[in-house]
Parts: structure tokens; sequence; C-alpha cells
């Protein structure tokens, strides 16, 4: 898997002796807030409503054992025993003290870490499908992908004051597990006619206050051409991009003010000067990186696995879960297992430090001593052999992350909302946590099937609540927290943006709204459709009805 | 005129404080020195600007807040869970671990 070349080592640890230095005189008072705050920042460290935020990138969301452990460490010693996975496969800290942070750096660089690039105008971590090289549907593994817009964008000096924070996340399969119409640039690794891989680009995708999904401006880019193509992307943003309006300064808006059309004449006219110069990828470059992702040393199994079939033949829950938190692979007789951080009434996203470090035992266990955080904050053990899932399934239920519901409707995304967040105007968390316990039966979330509960404590849309099926935005109205829902919405191959049902409800009546919706799914439903097919033949209008008829 | 309190975040850890009737700084609101008028505002203010200039907080601010069965509480939820501490998250599970 991916390592760091010394130079990036050395790199990094150059940024934490500087950082280190950053803060002494910050504490000393040689430095004021207002000169701290952007150098804090670069370095991922945020000052929210109880204490500094420390977020750290997990690139292409994939972890070894040992770094989740030196995780695990960072949480017990610095933070109160925990930490909370996000939807941009980063892990977010809440308690760190300021003059610990050059010591959690440290811990990070030590195991190959860091928190660059996780804050301010620049090209943000490129994130990618959790499943990469496993998914039994993949063309190429999308983090080879990244991590080569990594190495280009780390600290590219025209590109590290933007307009505004850019966003990349890249697919190897058509399974779209990234979500990346809502990014700025959102990569599909396709295959040609020929055969031959490239990329779709689309372009202006994102969430917030004004969610637009990314329109296609190229349906295959030959693969060598990646970077000087993503080059014109950034130059065209670069010159034209908003800087007037921080609510306009987003790739989205310009794509939406001057046209698809227009926008990509333009970036066609830009690459035309730089395609086949000197920011293409040099030849063997993309092998060379791409041995760093080679895959683990997979046995030669069977496709059957006698041990689990017949667990599965006596065990309901152990078959219930294998239905729901275990996906195919492409590597015969092993599978992808998803670790539910989502138990009724739970936080979703957290782990604690202890779940982290028996996670890291079972990953050097069972699946080559790596980890991956899905943008559904969930973790994943990437490659399991079928034969050991009995195991592992009795190891996670112990650890409380079993629970056999991902992408049912308990499987919930929630932002940090107004428990942590400064720039909330609701509780994302309490919301959640009463939704998990309300639909805590398994049996009804497997009969209500495949649904996906998004919720931001507000309109910035850090949970995603655009592209939820049903979709859940904490309002202030007069001061009282009150909640938007909207439905439809979508982060898939077939991405959509949620419409508003109507007037919010009060945070007393919100779970119950979504029970109303998901009655009114089942009452309508054909066999066979799930939350988003029903709601997409039968519109709004039943879901209206049903909610706001007898008020 | 509304009673105010101000309140700021610690420098060294980030932790909520409150600017108390002594003139310093605690983490329980029931310290706050409570202001209704210009004068003690402004003093109030200047005390604040004083105290992050020097680092000891950061970015401190006025907020709303009344007395009520003789504690102090913040008018807006947000100031009130800032008070108190987040009213859901793990830190509240893992106390009783
Ligand atoms: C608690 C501190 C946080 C702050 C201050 C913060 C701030 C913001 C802001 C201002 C935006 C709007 C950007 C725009 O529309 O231009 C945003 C968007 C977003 N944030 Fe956060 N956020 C925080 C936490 C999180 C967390 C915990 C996650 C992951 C769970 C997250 C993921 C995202 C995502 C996915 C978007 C929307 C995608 C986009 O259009 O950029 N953020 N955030
Ligand atoms: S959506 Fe709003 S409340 Fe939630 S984390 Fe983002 S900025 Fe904070």
């Amino acid at each position: 898997m991916y390592r760091y070349d010394e130079f990036d080592a050395a790199f990094v640890h150059q940024r934490v002796e500087q950082f280190r230095d950053q803060v002494a005189r910050r504490l000393n008072g040689s430095l004021s807030e207002d000169e701290f705050r952007p150098l804090r920042l670069m370095n991922g460290l945020y000052l929210q409503l109880h204490a500094y935020m420390l977020r750290v990138a997990i690139p292409y969301g994939t972890l070894s054992s040992r770094q989740l452990r030196a995780l695990a460490e960072i949480a017990r010693r610095y933070d109160k025993g925990y930490g909370h996975f996000t939807t941009r496969q980063n892990i977010q800290f809440n308690w760190p003290a300021l003059a610990d942070i050059p010591d959690i750096l440290l811990a990070l660089a030590e195991v190959e870490m860091h928190a660059i690039q996780t804050s301010g105008n620049c090209i943000r971590n490129v994130t990618a499908d959790a499943f990469a090289g496993a998914a039994a549907d993949e063309i190429e593994d999308p983090r080879v992908t990244c991590e080569i817009i990594r190495q280009w964008s780390t600290l590219h000096p025209e590109f590290s004051f933007l307009p505004r924070k850019f966003k990349i996340a890249v697919t190897g399969a058509p399974t779209d597990r990234a979500a990346v119409a809502v990014h700025d640039i959102g990569l599909k690794i396709v295959r040609n006619d020929a055969g031959e891989i490239g990329f779709e680009v689309a372009v202006g995708g994102g969430q917030g206050r004004t969610p637009m999904l990314a329109k296609v401006i190229r349906p295959f880019l030959p693969r060598r051409h990646l970077l000087s193509y993503l080059e014109a992307i950034l130059r065209v943003y670069n010159q034209l991009g908003r800087r007037d309006n921080l609510y306009k300064s987003r790739i989205k808006i310009l794509v939406h003010e001057v046209g698809t059309e227009t926008l990509t004449q333009m970036v066609e006219d830009e690459w035309a000067l730089i395609k086949d110069g000197p920011v293409e990828l040099p030849a063997g470059e993309q092998e060379r990186i791409g041995r760093y992702f080679a895959p683990p040393p997979f046995a030669n199994l069977p496709a059957e696995a006698p041990r689990y079939e017949a667990e599965r033949h006596r065990n309901e829950a152990f078959a219930a879960w294998t239905r729901t938190n275990v996906e195919a692979h492409r590597q015969q007789g092993y599978a992808i297992v998803t670790l539910s951080l989502k138990p009724a009434g739970g936080v979703p996203g957290d782990a604690t430090a202890e779940q982290m470090d028996a996670i890291a035992d079972l990953a050097d266990r069972h699946s080559f001593g790596e980890i991956r955080v899905s943008h559904h904050q969930n973790l994943i053990l990437a490659h399991v052999p079928r034969a050991d899932l009995p195991d592992l399934w009795r190891a996670l239920v112990a650890l409380g992350l079993a629970t056999a519901n991902i992408g049912r409707v308990s499987d919930i995304i929630a932002c940090p909302g107004l428990d942590f967040c400064s720039l909330a105007n609701a509780r994302s968390i309490p919301v959640a946590q009463r939704l998990s316990e309300r639909f805590r039966d398994l049996d009804r979330a497997h009969d209500i099937g495949e649904l996906r509960l998004n919720i931001s404590g507000c309109i910035n849309a850090c949970g995603h609540h655009h592209v939820g099926h049903i979709g859940i935005l904490g309002v202030d109205k007069k001061g009282e927290e009150f909640y938007q829902i909207t439905l439809g919405g979508s982060s898939a191959e077939d991405a959509a943006l949620g419409a508003l049902v109507g007037p919010a409800f009060a945070a007393d009546q919100v779970v119950d709204a979504v029970e109303t919706i998901i009655e009114t799914y089942r009452a309508h439903r054909r066999t066979g459709e799930r939350f988003l097919d029903t709601y997409r033949r039968v519109g709004l209008a039943p879901f209206k009805e049903s909610l706001y008829a007898t008020a | 005129m509304k009673p105010q309190i101000l309140t700021a975040n610690r420098l060294r850890d980030g932790i909520v404080v409150f600017f108390t009737r002594d003139g310093g700084w605690s983490e329980r609101i029931d310290d706050s020195r409570l202001s209704d008028d210009e004068a003690s505002r402004a003093e109030m203010v200047a005390a604040g600007e004083r105290a992050a200039a020097a680092g000891t907080v950061v970015g401190p601010y006025l907020i709303d807040a009344a007395v009520s069965g003789g504690h102090i509480r913040a008018d807006r939820l947000r100031e009130r869970i800032r008070a108190a501490g987040p009213t859901a998250g793990s830190e509240q599970t893992l106390k009783y671990v």
C-alpha cells in the first residue's frame, strides 16, 4: 500500500517543527490570533465551540493497522478516548489542547500521516471509493489516480490560493461509492470502445447552500493526459472563479454562470496550450505509483467456504449481517466487510480508542493489516477470506461493530452539528441517535430496504443532506431548532439533489415525520422498489399529503 | 438593558470560559459577571480585549443571559451548549464505561 517517499517524510517532519515553533509563539503571545489562524488552518486545526478540533487526512481512506493504532493512542493520550470519522475520509479529534498539537502531529508523522490540505483554499485530500482495489466491479484501483493527483497538487504554488477549497473524488467502478457528482471535480475511471482506460471528467458539483451536480465536460480523457487536463480546469477556475463573494466562489458557480458548454470550451482551449507539455505524467510513473497499491498477497482460495456456508445456515443473525455488511470481492474466496459505526443510539462515525485498537488487530488477523474509511462514516476490512467471516463477525459483535444495517435507515450520515460545530444552526447527533433508536429493529430496517438518511446541522451540508434519499437539514427558527426534510437525493451513480417536502419540523416532530415518510413509501412501493425508486415514480405529493394533511 | 456576560475560548486548550466577577476567567457560567449598563459592558469588552492580546483567551464576545433559579443561563441554545458541553456525543457514553 501507499508509503511516503523520503522527500515527503522529511517535508512532513519539517512542517511539524515549523508548526511547533508557531504554536510556541502563539502561546507566548508573539503571534496574535489573526496571525495564527491561517497557520493553524493550514495544519488542519480549527477552533470549535468547546475546544480545538484537529482534522487528520486519511488519503483515499486507506489506513494501515499501525496507523489506526497511532490514532487510537492519540485519542487516548490527547483527546477524550475517541475519534470521529467523517464523510471526507478524515478523522477529527474534538478535544486536543493547542499546546499538545505539535506532539500529536509528530505522532502522526511517525506513521506517515498529517493534517496538511485538510483546510484552506487549496486542493483538498482527494477521496476515493472505500472499496478501492477490492470491489468486484472495479475497472482500476482509483487510489493510483488519487496519489498522482496528490503528488501533483500538494503545495502546488499556483493552486494554493484558489478562490475557494477544491475537492476531487475518484471512482474506479461503475457503482459510485465516492459521491463523485458532488465534488468540484469528479473522475470516473472508464473503458472506451477500444478497451483503453481513461476518465469521464465531471466538473462543478458541490453541496453547501447552492447544491449542484457535476456536469460531464469530457466523456473520455485518455489516462496519460490526466494532469494537463486537471491543470487546465484549475487554471480556468483560478482566473475566473469569483473571489468577491464567498458564497459564489466555488467552481460550481462558475460552471453555472458561464454554462457547461462555454466552460468546456474554455478548459479545452487552455488544455490545448499545455497538452503533451511538462505537466504530463512521465512514462512509467503510473506503473511506479501503481506498485504502491499492488494487491496484497491473496491466497488461491476456493469459491466456496464451507465454514461460512454452514454458519449462514444455522445462524440467522450472522446471515442477516452477511446480507448487509458483506460485499463481493474481486478475488475469489475473499469478501469486503463493513464495520458499522452506527449502532442503535450511537454517534455516527465515532470510534473509541479501544475499538480502534481492536479493529487494528482484526485487520492484522483477517485483512492484510489494512483498514478503510468510507464516506458513509463506517470502517471497512477490504480483503477478508470468506472462511474467516464467522470468527470476524463474533469479534465484531463483542466490540459493538456488527450492527447489520449498512445501507439501511439507521446507517445515518450526520455532521457534528450544534453539539460541536461553531457554524451550526441545530444539533445533528441527537437526531441521528433518536432515529437509529426508533429504527433499531433490524427486521423492520431490512423490510424498508436500502435507504440513505443524511443529516446536516446547517446549510454547509457537511452531512450530505442534499444527497440523502431522505435529507434532514437543521435550521434556526427564532432560536428554536427546526429541521427541513428533503426527499429523493442520491450521491451514487444515479446522483440527484433532494427536493424540499414542505415546511420544517420542530425537533420533537422530526423523528415521527421520518417514520411517516417511510410508512408512506411502504404503502406505495411496488415489489422490488427501493425508497428512491418509489419516490421517483410517485413524486412528492403522497409524502406531502401524509405529512401535512392532518396538520 | 438586557443583561450580558462575556465569553471566550481559552487559548491554551480552547475550553469555553466566562469573564468573572473578580476579573478572571472561569469554566463555570455561574461565575460570570453580569452587566446591564453601558459602562460596565464597555469595561468587560476592554478586559476581554486585553486578555486576548495577552494570549489568555481567544475571540471574546458578549452574549445575552439571564438569571433564573439562582443560576446564570445564556439565552441562545448555542451558548447554553457551549456552557454545558455537548448534549450528545461519545464523551457522554464514555463517562460511564
Ligand atoms: C466541525 C467543523 C467543520 C466546519 C467548520 C466545516 C465547514 C464547512 C463549510 C463552511 C462548508 C461549505 C463549503 C462551501 O459551500 O463552499 C463545508 C462543506 C462540507 N464539509 Fe464541512 N465543516 C466541518 C466539519 C465537517 C465534517 C465533520 C465533515 C464530514 C462529516 C465535513 C465535510 C464536508 C462536506 C462533505 C462538505 C460539502 C461538500 C462541499 O460542497 O464542499 N465537514 N464545511
Ligand atoms: S453542516 Fe454546518 S453544522 Fe454540520 S459540520 Fe458542517 S458547518 Fe458544522
